[in-house]
């Protein structure tokens, strides 16, 4: 019984360190193939176009309401030490430090992600990925390459668009509606936000890109070529990395701080 | 012009090719016949280099494929065309990309010679005007002649055929199997088909190879096959569920798997 119990441990830390192996490897041949000719430009536009430009809806509502929730959150605890003032700054900093590289990688994750992992894996159980290697093209660098560098270039260039939307949004209510002075929100927040906030942030959604594109690449790929397999991965996929963003995300901070 | 040597591949306890040794002779159909999970398919893989054989060798214009490096691999490749059995068109692109993906990746022929090419192939398959519809519009019959369309564009000297007629009406597989034949006669494509479909395999082979459980149990011309006197082939060819190839497949005994207590029995299918 006891016995049963250590080898039950024994096999899941070891298929796990064998899947977190082998998404080594494949993150390393990614890369690889990367940076080997033929680039493939379009390729890369492509995916930057499926990962970025087509989040931008999404991220931009995300952005706004989380924007116009602080300000009325951080509007009615500032009024109770008369610090209204401060809005601005306190809005600014809180998305630009955490809430705009975390939801926005958390939204693309749901969009983005759960979409990578499913043609991924509809591309294997359609032998697609024989049938490029048949016509000669090395499938991890025609199909993973670019979704790997298109997730890395998007997250950082969509984090901006979200800390820009969701600093309106704080406007919007806090000026436009409570009635904050519109010199002071602006002020405060040039005063308070550093380079350091910025980089910091650019830096998460830089490795929340990463992981988004990897994590569903690699799902996808690994997945068991039947439909549940499939959906299996894609489920995996937004849960995994749900929950390793925001562990990256307190390590980071840790580490930035 | 592709010879089989010794060729072992197992897949756990289960031997999927059983020391095969064959020739896939220049500019004939060579049909490879067997039922389900004879080790039909898995040949085809080690025959294109898809997989790693466990021993033995695969020669293909007189390299072996299996001690190739992946970038003389992939030279030979531009020789092969191959039609899988799901067609495995790119869902994401429409058929005229798909047709032109090989050109586009692997030439650099202009653009308007690349739509002269596609609407040649298009038309060889009896499918010119479908250009810009995309795959998950078409039936299963056209997605595969779609996908011969795409095998032949880079012009091969070998088309592999991943069971060409599975699936398919009569028609259709009358006509996939005359295009194999037209391929094959008019433009002097060596063809490898695997099938389990003993009528057109009869119409197109010029030779035929019965596999079961992973041997080469027969290799002949299709009068020589049809005369064999082996039971297993003439079982096979008559699709008979009376003879030595048995229709179940547990290695346990019925009265032991009834009588046993567990819920489930341990016997192994294959």
């Amino acid at each position: 019984m006891n016995l049963d119990i250590a080898a039950a441990i024994g096999r899941a830390t070891l298929s796990w360190m064998q899947i977190t192996g082998r998404s080594g490897v494949f993150l390393f041949l990614a890369f690889f193939q990367a940076f080997r000719r033929p680039y493939r430009i379009s390729r890369l536009i492509k995916e930057i176009e499926f990962i970025g430009s087509k989040s931008f809806l999404i991220v931009f509502v995300t952005a706004l309401f989380t924007g116009m929730v602080l300000g009325l959150q951080g509007y009615h605890t500032l009024t109770q030490f008369g610090a209204q003032a401060l809005l601005g700054s306190a809005v600014a900093l809180s998305i630009i430090r955490e809430l705009g590289p975390v939801l926005c990688a958390l939204m693309v994750t749901g969009r983005a992600g759960s979409a990578i992992a499913a043609q991924i894996g509809i591309m294997k159980i359609t032998d697609q990925f024989p049938a490029l290697e048949m016509m000669a093209i090395e499938p991890v660098k025609y199909v993973i390459s670019p979704k790997i560098l298109a997730g890395i270039i998007s997250l950082p260039l969509l984090t901006a668009f979200f800390d820009l939307v969701g600093i309106f949004g704080g406007y919007l209510v806090g000026v436009q509606l409570l009635g904050v002075n519109q010199g002071a929100y602006f002020s405060k927040m040039i005063s308070a936000v550093t380079f350091a906030d910025i980089y910091g942030g650019m830096i998460k959604s830089l490795c929340f890109g990463l992981l988004i594109s990897w994590i569903s690449c690699f799902m996808g790929f690994s997945a068991q070529a039947t439909t549940e397999g499939v959906s299996r991965a894609t489920t995996q996929t937004v849960v995994l990395t749900s929950l390793s963003i925001l562990v990256v995300d307190y390590i980071l901070t840790s580490l930035l701080l | 012009m592709i010879r089989v040597e010794n060729l072992v591949k197992t897949y756990g306890k289960i031997v999927a090719c059983n020391n095969l040794n064959c020739r896939f002779e220049e500019k004939k159909v060579t049909v490879i016949l067997g039922g389900s999970g004879s080790g039909k398919s898995t040949l085809l893989r080690q025959v294109t280099g898809l997989e790693k054989p466990d021993c033995g060798s695969v020669f293909f214009d007189g390299m072996d494929l299996t001690r190739a490096t992946k970038k003389a691999l992939y030279e030979k490749r531009k020789k092969m065309g191959m039609l899988f059995q799901g067609s495995a068109l790119f869902n994401y692109l429409d058929i005229y990309e798909n047709i032109a993906f090989p050109l586009r990746e692997h030439t650099k022929i202009a653009d308007n010679v690349i739509k002269n090419i596609v609407t040649m192939k298009l038309e060889m398959v009896g499918l010119r005007g479908i250009e810009h519809l995309m795959p998950s519009q078409l039936s299963g019959g056209m997605m595969k002649r779609v996908g011969l369309a795409r095998a032949i564009v880079m012009d091969p000297k070998v088309i592999f055929y991943d069971e060409p007629t599975s699936g398919l009406d009569p028609i259709s597989t009358g006509v996939i199997g005359k295009l194999i034949k037209d391929l094959n006669t008019k433009l002097g494509i060596t063809s490898v088909v695997v099938s389990h479909d003993i009528a057109s395999s009869f119409k197109i082979a010029d030779k035929i190879i019965i596999l079961y459980y992973g041997d080469i149990i027969a290799q002949g011309t299709v009068e020589q096959i049809q005369n064999s006197t082996d039971e297993r082939v003439v079982q096979f060819i008559t699709g008979s569920p009376e003879g030595p190839i048995a229709f179940t497949r547990s290695d346990t005994s019925y009265i032991d798997a009834l009588l046993t207590d567990n819920e489930k029995t341990t016997g192994t299918m294959l």
